[in-house]
């Protein structure tokens, strides 16, 4: 009989196809907006993610996340040494600058100064984050390594070339390679420099200090090393790169709108689904009570109608389930390949693919019991009025 | 009846339906007791309204009877209750409807199968065993054709191949020429009486066209709830 309720449920194309519709809509609208929001969260921590090597990000006590910088006064850094676990720590400078263009117009760039040593926080070439020229540039006078996004985002489709110049804070700023780096929240250019060359090209201040990046020693895990930090220094405080990672997206959570505005759109997509799928499902039940009735008279019971019908809401949900998650990546291919100057905020996670397949499931549950109701209430001997 | 004559196909013992309650309650069938035999064509006659659905629905266990005892086969259906009922239905009773009742999904030979299909045969024997008899019911060419692609009279036809394809011992039709011309109807009766009648079988066949009171065997007529009379076939004709 499931064959039957299959060729039931495809047999009316108009009334099948509707239903799909129905929920791909209600998949792609969950599933894309979902990973937007992943992206967008996702972007907020890209310079946890792309400054790497160290193993503790050592802050001002009340930093909250990675944009917020409280500058530090330079013997953080030494005190931050001292701690019995500390492998090694190096400075890093992470704030915003004005880039003054060839053309005379200005750019906010997001400024990054690493150990000048050892390049701690450079990008990673073994991973091949360093795209054309070399970490050792840096070292040069007024060396700036940008990054791919930032490169088209001001020269649009020219092909790098080691050369342009920049001015920050009046001193000139060469750009001698280009890397890759994660898309960023606030969508400006990165520059990576050496930190005292960073420090030249922002407005003079007392405290320039903004991070101190840690590596425990040998047999101290991360963790234990960010609670000694802590109880040492007492004002500062230390997160493992996992920690400060949270502690980002657990600031954009708590003190923006954006899971509140994606959420509403969320449950717009579920409530729309539910609604259209669960009307074009009913409407088609109703419109097959006759012939339920004539099944229920031929000897088939409600329990076997219950499975036909969910079989039909199952067929529709993967179906649609699966159209409209396609719909929501194809998307994200498509935006990444057209907007190719601004990176798109698009991150499809695992968690994202298991909400929507609940939602859907939920949609389809819905429509199926509310279609089932008249079915299973159904007198056989309607088949003879 | 005799204590020696075989036991009769159906047996309703002081059958009352009632719809309904308080001052909506509405009597449909009032105190009926019939027998009815084997290997016969009954045909159950009156106006419209007076209970002849209602007591075929009654007798193919799709309603209760609020007092009274049915027995359908040699099974008591008043103590029958739920999944047995099913099954019972399943296995025993073939049903013509008025409108025929076909899944529009579904092609000739697919439609005639469904009885199998709920009794767990496999799809290809089901369809294989319905297009048999469809063949036999001259809808040999017609197998693969949806209901849409057919006239009234091979539909019907088809839905008799549906009610039969699976033995039952008890075909209960409801009106199955109202919605045919002259030709048709008295094509399908005669299919009917043909392929359906047979000494292990009981035919019912509600009808209120006058045009084939010839066919039956036996014609229970019916009025406000009550059988009137029960007289033999043909002895009431369509000046009656």
């Amino acid at each position: 009989m499931n064959w039957v309720a299959l060729k039931m449920l495809t047999g009316d194309r108009t009334k099948y196809l509707g239903i799909v519709f129905g929920v791909s809509f209600a998949a792609l609208l969950m599933a894309q907006q979902s990973a937007i929001f992943c992206g967008l969260m996702r972007n907020t921590t890209s310079q946890v993610r792309d400054i790497q090597g160290a193993d503790v990000w050592v802050m001002d006590r009340n930093v909250q996340f990675v944009d917020d910088t409280k500058p530090l006064s330079e013997n953080a850094l030494y005190r931050v040494r001292g701690v019995d676990g500390v492998k090694w720590a190096v400075r890093l400078y992470k704030g915003l600058a004005r880039a003054r263009l060839g053309d005379g117009n200005f750019q906010q760039v997001i400024l990054i100064g690493v150990d000048d040593a050892t390049l701690v926080g450079a990008p990673a070439v073994e991973q091949g984050k360093l795209l054309s020229g070399s970490l050792e540039d840096l070292r040069r006078p007024d060396a700036v390594i940008m990054d791919e996004f930032g490169w088209r985002y001001l020269f649009g489709a020219e092909p790098f070339a080691p050369g342009r110049t920049l001015e920050m804070n009046d001193k000139r700023a060469v750009i001698v390679g280009l890397a890759k780096c994660n898309p960023t929240f606030q969508t400006f250019p990165i520059l990576y420099c050496t930190y005292s060359q960073a420090v030249k090209y922002v407005p003079q201040e007392r405290k320039t200090l903004t991070f101190v990046l840690a590596k425990a020693a040998d047999g101290v895990s991360p963790e234990e090393l960010c609670g000694r930090i802590e109880a040492q220094t007492r004002t500062l405080r230390a997160l493992t790169n996992d920690q400060f990672f949270w502690s980002t997206i657990g600031y954009y959570l708590k003190r923006t709108g954006i899971p509140i505005n994606f959420g509403i759109t969320v449950m717009l997509g579920f409530i729309v689904g539910c609604a259209i799928a669960g009307q074009t499902f009913y409407l088609f039940t109703v419109e097959n009570l006759k012939q339920f009735g004539s099944l229920k008279a031929m000897g088939v019971s409600n329990w076997r109608i219950v499975r036909m019908v969910m079989l039909q809401a199952l067929v529709v949900g993967v179906i649609g389930f699966g159209l409209g998650l396609g719909g929501a990546a194809l998307f994200g291919y498509v935006f990444e390949r057209l907007v190719t100057n601004a990176p798109p905020a698009f991150h499809f996670p695992w968690q994202v693919v298991v909400l929507t397949a609940s939602a859907v499931f939920v949609i389809i549950t819905v429509s199926a019991a509310v279609s089932l109701k008249r079915v299973l209430f159904l007198e056989p001997a309607v088949v003879f009025r | 009846m005799t204590a020696t004559a075989a036991p009769p196909a159906i047996s309703l013992r002081g059958i009352t339906k009632e719809f309904g309650a308080g001052d909506t309650k509405t009597l449909a069938l009032a105190d009926v007791s019939l027998e009815l035999p084997y290997g016969e064509l009954v045909l159950l006659v009156g106006p419209s309204g007076c209970g002849k659905t209602t007591l075929i629905s009654v007798v193919a266990g799709l309603l209760d009877a609020t007092r009274g005892e049915v027995d359908v086969l040699g099974q008591n259906l008043t103590r029958m209750r739920g999944g047995r009922k099913v099954r019972f239905r399943g296995d025993n009773i073939g049903f013509v409807f008025q409108q025929y009742n076909l899944l529009p999904a579904l092609t000739a030979a697919e439609n005639a199968a469904v009885p199998l299909l709920i009794n767990g045969w496999p799809r290809a024997r089901a369809v294989a065993k319905a297009s048999e008899l469809l063949t036999a019911v001259g809808l040999g060419a017609k197998l693969k054709s949806y209901p849409n692609q057919l006239s009234g009279g091979q539909q019907q036809r088809v839905a008799i191949a549906r009610a039969l394809v699976h033995e039952p011992r008890l075909l209960v039709c409801d009106e199955p020429t109202a919605a045919l011309d002259a030709a048709s109807g008295r094509t399908v009766m005669d299919l009917i009486r043909k392929v359906a009648v047979q000494p292990d079988r009981a035919v019912i066949v509600v009808t209120h066209d006058s045009r084939v009171y010839d066919f039956g065997d036996r014609i229970v007529s019916m009025a406000d709830g009550r059988v009137e009379s029960v007289s033999q076939g043909g002895r009431l004709t369509a000046n009656s």
